[in-house]
């Protein structure tokens, strides 16, 4: 590996941003060197920190790789801001389903960091927030069944957003390696939110039982459609998969998840971004 | 020149291009069923088009070093998952409800789709069928098939992710994150049918202190899946 030089550069603050004491101690470290190279097996985000910052010193991130990560930071923030706040409101989310959604703002939280500490002085303010669009959910912080409607679309957007954007990341492989281990983690937070909602984890058809407009919205095609299909898309790389394995097209449309494009995301995202 | 180095029972390393006498050593090395490493620039020189080779005794090489390469690793991985799915339809599994089955059952279908799919795109340079052995599971229980399919699930996941930047063509990537986030919705399943409503769906095990997920090499995907893969297979 290459990260070797960019280990022994990291700062210790990058390493506190990024790591909690205890995941710290866990790992046996005792000086930042060895808390970098503990972090080996994850050694990506420990370089992408020092990325930034050794990039800064040579002449920056490219600004097209900066524009990806902030749209990511930007749909991080509104997970992390929607999960602290549901999280922290009493009565809202049952104790049976606590662990849960604990565990997936823990991870929002922590991808905010991760990229903020990428970007460094390049990453974008936290925004203002309207969890209730406006008025479209006006009890998404007191009613458990609106809360996790919400939560659905924003982990199943959140999947084809990132999937939208991987591309645009083909020329850093680390960037892009560490973008890939964050969308799956989305995925499995959106395929859990969806069985807490009685579905299936995966996407038959356009399967979401969300409000219609939002459903079609997250579910729907991008812009343009050929290349951002609809998520009951059944053709893959030019082959009908129905006609060459037999297979429903529910089946055969939830084997695979579809991209969505930079303008569709932000269109859904934006009612609940105030500022 | 290549060096190409190899004794009975050995590990032949080959790090540069094929000549006439090490040929000979690597087809010998493939007859004793040695491991054989091959260094990406071992291609360079063959003008494979493929990204894959099979030898007279069936063994298959990848060359991750084309898209091809990486898109028949996938594919490799695919036959691997779909195969483990049929074993355990094949099976009579105790323990489980039918909903439960019937995850099982929808699971396999995807991976026959992604499977087909792999073996659709890649035409004639799709590797051949592998051959598969599950006999070491115990598919007539519960648990020890939701562990397996945890497993398989996983290192699906880890092996997407790590392939991820080896891939040159935007499309192929593309494709190839299309079914990544499924082998995760897939593995975030397994996990709460194993614990449910536990923080298991995606747990500390598998996503680590930045919320990142597993991302593997494939020499270590390919380690971990060996065990269930009879035709020889390297990459």
């Amino acid at each position: 590996m290459t990260h070797n030089t960019l280990l022994g550069d990291v700062d210790p603050e990058i390493i506190d941003t990024l790591l909690t004491r205890r995941e710290a101690i866990r790992r046996g470290a005792s000086t930042s060197a060895m808390v970098a190279a503990g972090l080996a097996f994850a050694s990506v985000p420990v370089a992408l920190g020092a990325f930034a910052k050794d990039a800064y010193a040579q002449g920056a991130l490219p600004s097209a790789i900066v524009d990806v990560l902030n749209f990511a930071l930007t749909l991080e923030y509104l997970e992390s801001t929607f999960y602290d706040t549901g999280v922290a409101t009493s009565g809202l989310i049952p104790a049976s389903d606590m662990a849960v959604f604990q565990q997936i703002m823990k991870h929002e939280d922590a991808h905010v960091a991760f990229l903020k500490a990428a970007l460094g002085s390049s990453a974008v303010a936290k925004p203002t927030f309207d969890f209730t669009a406006g008025g479209m959910f006006p009890d998404v912080f007191s009613n458990y069944t609106t809360f996790k409607a919400v939560s659905q679309a924003f982990e199943d957007t959140g999947v084809r957003a990132y999937k939208g954007q991987a591309p645009n990341l083909i020329s850093s492989p680390d960037i892009l390696t560490a973008a890939l281990q964050i969308h799956s983690v989305e995925a499995r937070h959106a395929a859990e939110v969806r069985r807490l909602r009685g579905l299936d984890g995966w996407i038959n058809g356009t399967t979401g039982n969300l409000p219609a407009a939002v459903n079609a919205a997250v579910y729907g095609p991008g812009n343009p459609a050929a290349q951002y299909p609809a998520e009951s898309n059944t053709t893959q790389g030019g082959v009908d998969l129905v006609g060459a394995t037999g297979m429903s097209s529910d089946v055969v449309s939830a084997s695979f998840d579809e991209p969505l494009d930079k303008a569709t995301v932000l269109a859904i995202a934006g009612p609940f971004i105030v500022s | 020149m290549s060096d190409a180095r190899s004794s009975p029972g050995s590990t032949l390393v080959v790090s540069g291009p094929l000549t006439a006498n090490s040929r000979r050593d690597f087809l010998r090395v493939l007859g004793l069923g040695s491991a054989i490493v091959l260094m990406p620039s071992v291609f360079g020189a063959c003008s494979d088009t493929t990204g894959a080779t099979r030898s007279a005794s069936g063994a298959v090489t990848i060359d991750l070093t084309t898209d091809i390469g990486v898109l028949n690793y996938a594919y490799a991985l695919e036959q691997l998952e779909a195969a483990f799915y049929q074993a355990c339809l094949q099976s009579i599994v105790t323990g489980c409800t039918s909903t439960e089955l019937n995850a099982l059952l929808v699971i396999g279908q995807h991976e026959v789709v992604h499977r087909e799919f792999l073996k659709a795109a890649l035409g004639s340079a799709a590797i051949p069928a592998l051959q598969v052995n599950f006999s070491s599971l115990d598919l007539t229980k519960r648990d020890t098939v939701f562990q397996a399919a945890k497993m398989f699930e996983d290192t699906g996941v880890a092996a997407y992710n790590g392939a991820g930047k080896l891939l040159h063509s935007a499309t192929y990537l593309g494709l190839a994150g299309k079914i990544v986030s499924v082998e995760a919705r897939h593995a975030a399943t397994i996990r709460d049918i194993l614990n449910p409503l536990s923080m298991d769906f995606a747990g500390d095990d598998v996503v680590n202190a930045n919320g990142l997920d597993q991302a593997f090499d494939p020499n270590t995907v390919l380690n971990l899946v060996k065990p269930f893969i009879v035709t020889p297979i390297s990459a």
